[in-house]
């Protein structure tokens, strides 16, 4: 059950943050935090659809990470959703774009042997 | 504020909030103790007051993230942001009594050296916008 749930956190939580990194580069660079302004780019990134899907994604993650830690510890349960950080540089590369230097991939290396560490 | 400056500051945040969340989130969903696995059972769970504040402060870390996503690249704010492992497993000793083990520790200073590494990278070097926003590295 609780390898099941890490599963489900990992899988939702990456399709949730490519999906929103997607959505927020289509609105563009948040640069006024006013209240107001703030209240009408959220109602514009409400209505796109990577960030709804977005959304979804991240609820479903979110619920399946509360019964986690009702059965496992926290020094757990949060380290081992970092385990998405791997399906997520690939997909910031191939998806995103992104250019992911040799310093950004011998980083993310050491955070999942550190997670995997963690996991013990 | 200068973006660097600003991205720090929401870097920050984003961490502080994510580990008070989960802290506050942790602590309710144990003293619920078994709640069976229905999705109403968790809707219902979040009506807890510790459940309700950490989910609060989620709320927080998620805004914060996506303001933070809007100007820098997904594969620096991710592993940044790691710094929070790190932090939840102090707050998981402080507050909520957990034994960490020492291969624990050990990964918390892997993933420290993994999130400096990754600090010394530019923020954003996206090839969708065709120019980098915060220049070259630090």
């Amino acid at each position: 059950m609780k390898w099941v749930l890490v599963l489900m956190v990992i899988c939702a939580t990456t399709v949730g943050d490519v999906f929103r990194s997607l959505g927020m580069r289509q609105h563009g660079e948040i640069h006024d935090f006013r209240p107001g302004a703030i209240g009408s780019a959220f109602g514009m990134v409400a209505r796109n659809s990577f960030v709804i899907i977005s959304t979804c994604a991240m609820a479903v993650s979110f619920f399946s990470f509360m019964k986690l830690v009702s059965i496992a510890p926290m020094s757990f349960a949060v380290p081992m959703s970092a385990a998405a950080f791997i399906p997520e540089t690939l997909l910031a590369r191939v998806l995103l774009q992104e250019a992911v230097d040799w310093r950004r991939w011998a980083g993310v290396g050491l955070i999942l042997i550190g997670v995997v560490f963690i996991s013990q | 504020m200068s973006l660097p400056a600003k991205t720090r500051l929401f870097a920050v945040l984003t961490i502080l909030s994510n580990v008070a969340g989960n802290s506050f989130l942790t602590r309710g969903m144990q003293q619920l103790g078994g709640i069976g696995n229905s999705p109403l059972a968790l809707i219902a769970a979040l009506f807890h007051p510790w459940v309700a504040l950490g989910v609060a402060l989620l709320i927080v870390w998620t805004l914060t993230h996506m303001a933070l996503l809007s100007w820098a690249d997904l594969s620096y704010v991710m592993p940044v942001t790691a710094l929070s492992y790190v932090v939840t497993a102090f707050a998981a000793r402080l507050f909520l009594g957990e034994n960490v083990s020492s291969a624990r520790w050990l990964g918390i200073v892997l993933v420290t050296a993994g999130v400096t590494l990754v600090g010394r990278t530019a923020a954003a070097s996206s090839l969708i916008e065709g120019k980098p926003i915060e220049g070259k590295s630090r």
